[in-house]
């Protein structure tokens, strides 16, 4: 028992630890993307080619004043960004990091928890992280801040619909709504073994689940709620010091969290191809696999950044007509489809 | 009517067709544009490192010249201020006592001398008024600071040191010194 916790505290602890090194380095990584497409150099002078600059970042946030405004709900100002973080960490339980390593004949499987609802758990936390936003955007009393949360939630909720939605079809064709059986389907060799990644069963669906993603993470093109050339800065306005950094942080973990969610539901996850062909052993196979995962998201983390430099943002009409009028359609279509092609292969 | 730059492109509102609409191909000729620029040469010029080329006749920091036996050349007459247009500097005369002649070229010489670095325009004009040839423009550039009160330059940073002569060669270009050859300004050789 003992021996069981300690296995499940280390491996908490790593994918928390990890989770935040790479929320702190996408911040790092997005000046720098964002620099490079405009022909630009980006930080530079905090250690060699600037990789010191979240660690500088940090201490500033941590140093600033903080600021509660004096018509705030103080008890409520706090939780805000408490949950917005608390949230986008809690769903990094559900995702299997690779496969099981073998230490003295026990199997230790790389996936904190492997519940047989891992997609909804995932759906149902990723829902409370909108309260974050909610919560702090109305205790700020400020009519910027309520205007973005209000943005916010509409959002989440209408994109929220396609992108269960388009998940649908992808259970269907899984039939399982685990993550971990979802992720080893996808594995596999050459030969009888094979099996394609989920993208080649659901590319429309996988379509949906991008765009959706995108504005649950309230990235560009989708970020109305901060959208700071009409709203200050959104639910965020009234906030400083580390309390603004945890809402930043908290983006960036959603970023990483969906950018492995969509790893691990549509390419494949921790597999990579012939991982079963190449004769290593488990363990060199499951580090390999972990590390395939780990770019796979890198991949989708860069894609993120180079969506949000690339296009304007959307007029609110227009995000709510895509929402409702073109993916949610075009997501019930995608099952009904789905349906139909399962029904005429059996 | 016939436009200017003849680039205008004539704007019409219509119903955007399927594509358009599907957003998705000029989402992609977006992205694809981005990617080009990420790969692209990168414009920045990393300042202290490595600095951009400038004119040979570069206006800059001020400096205030010493002689060849390492006096102060200035003699506080106060042509420069009055030239400044943009009134950035003041001086305070004073008169060269006895022994002090290794000090200051003339008998007259500024005490104090400050110039308003916030103010300068950099035209130049203070060096075309000075008869003595004490005042040049260089080509250092007036670094930042912090308050506006470390912007008043005075004698401390504008007098060159004895040790470290600034070269204003590049200022005495032949059309000046063809000037100054003029024989209302023997007084000053």
């Amino acid at each position: 028992m003992t021996e069981f916790l300690t296995y499940k505290l280390i491996l908490v602890a790593a994918v928390f630890g990890i989770t935040l090194f790479i929320a702190m380095y996408s911040t790092y990584f997005e000046r720098k993307v964002a620099a490079f497409m405009q022909d630009r150099i980006g930080p530079n002078r905090a250690g060699p080619f600037g990789i010191l600059q979240p660690l500088a970042d940090g201490i500033k946030f941590f140093m600033k004043e903080e600021i509660i405004p004096a018509n705030a709900n103080k008890i409520l100002f706090v939780i805000g960004p408490c949950v917005a973080m608390l949230t986008a960490l809690m769903a990094g339980v559900v995702i299997p990091w690779g496969g099981s390593l073998e230490i003295n004949g026990v199997q230790y499987s790389l996936q904190i928890a492997d519940l047989n609802i891992g997609i909804l758990y995932v759906f149902a936390v990723v829902s409370i992280g909108v309260y974050g936003i909610m919560i702090g955007g109305w205790a700020s009393n400020n009519k910027f801040s309520l205007l973005g949360a209000i943005r916010a939630s509409a959002q989440m909720i209408s994109y929220e619909l396609a992108m269960g939605l388009s998940i649908i079809a992808l259970i269907m064709v899984t039939g399982t709504l685990s993550l971990g059986e979802i992720a080893a389907m996808q594995g596999g060799g050459v030969g009888s073994e094979w099996n394609f990644w989920n993208i080649v069963y659901q590319p429309l669906g996988f379509m949906i689940f991008i765009i959706c993603a995108f504005a649950e993470c309230n990235r560009m093109p989708f970020d109305l709620p901060e959208s700071e050339t009409e709203l200050v800065g959104g639910y965020h306005t009234e906030y400083s010091s580390m309390k603004l950094g945890f809402y930043m942080f908290a983006e960036y973990i959603n970023m990483f969290i969906s950018s492995a969610l969509m790893a691990t539901l549509y390419f494949g996850g921790y597999n990579f191809p012939f991982m079963n062909d190449l004769g290593l052993s488990t363990n060199v196979v499951t580090i390999l696999g972990t590390l395939a995962l780990f770019v796979k998201i890198a991949m989708f983390i860069f894609f993120f950044m180079w969506i949000r430099w690339t296009l304007p943002r959307f007029r609110y009409d227009q995000l709510m007509n895509l929402g409702w009028k073109g993916l949610l359609p075009l997501a019930i279509a995608n099952v009904l489809i789905t349906a139909f092609v399962m029904i005429l292969l059996d | 009517m016939q436009s200017l730059s003849g680039r205008s492109k004539v704007v019409v509102k219509k119903e955007m067709t399927f594509a358009e609409r599907m957003y998705l191909p000029a989402i992609w000729n977006g992205i694809m544009i981005t990617i080009r620029h990420f790969f692209g040469k990168k414009a920045t010029v990393k300042y202290p490192e490595e600095k951009r080329p400038i004119s040979p006749v570069w206006r800059g920091q001020h400096v205030l010249k010493r002689d060849e036996e390492g006096r102060e050349r200035c003699t506080a007459c106060g042509l420069c201020a009055v030239s400044c247009p943009a009134e950035a500097i003041t001086m305070q005369a004073a008169e060269r006592k006895k022994g002090e002649e290794h000090l200051y070229r003339e008998e007259r010489y500024a005490a104090t001398y400050e110039i308003n670095m916030l103010r300068c325009i950099f035209c130049g004009l203070c060096e075309e008024a000075c008869p003595k040839e004490a005042i040049f423009l260089t080509d250092r550039l007036v670094t930042t600071e912090f308050g506006r009160g470390e912007f008043i330059y005075g004698k401390d940073k504008l007098v060159e040191p004895v040790d470290a002569r600034i070269d204003v060669s590049k200022r005495q270009t032949k059309a000046v010194l063809d000037f100054k050859q003029d024989k209302r300004f023997a007084h000053n050789r």
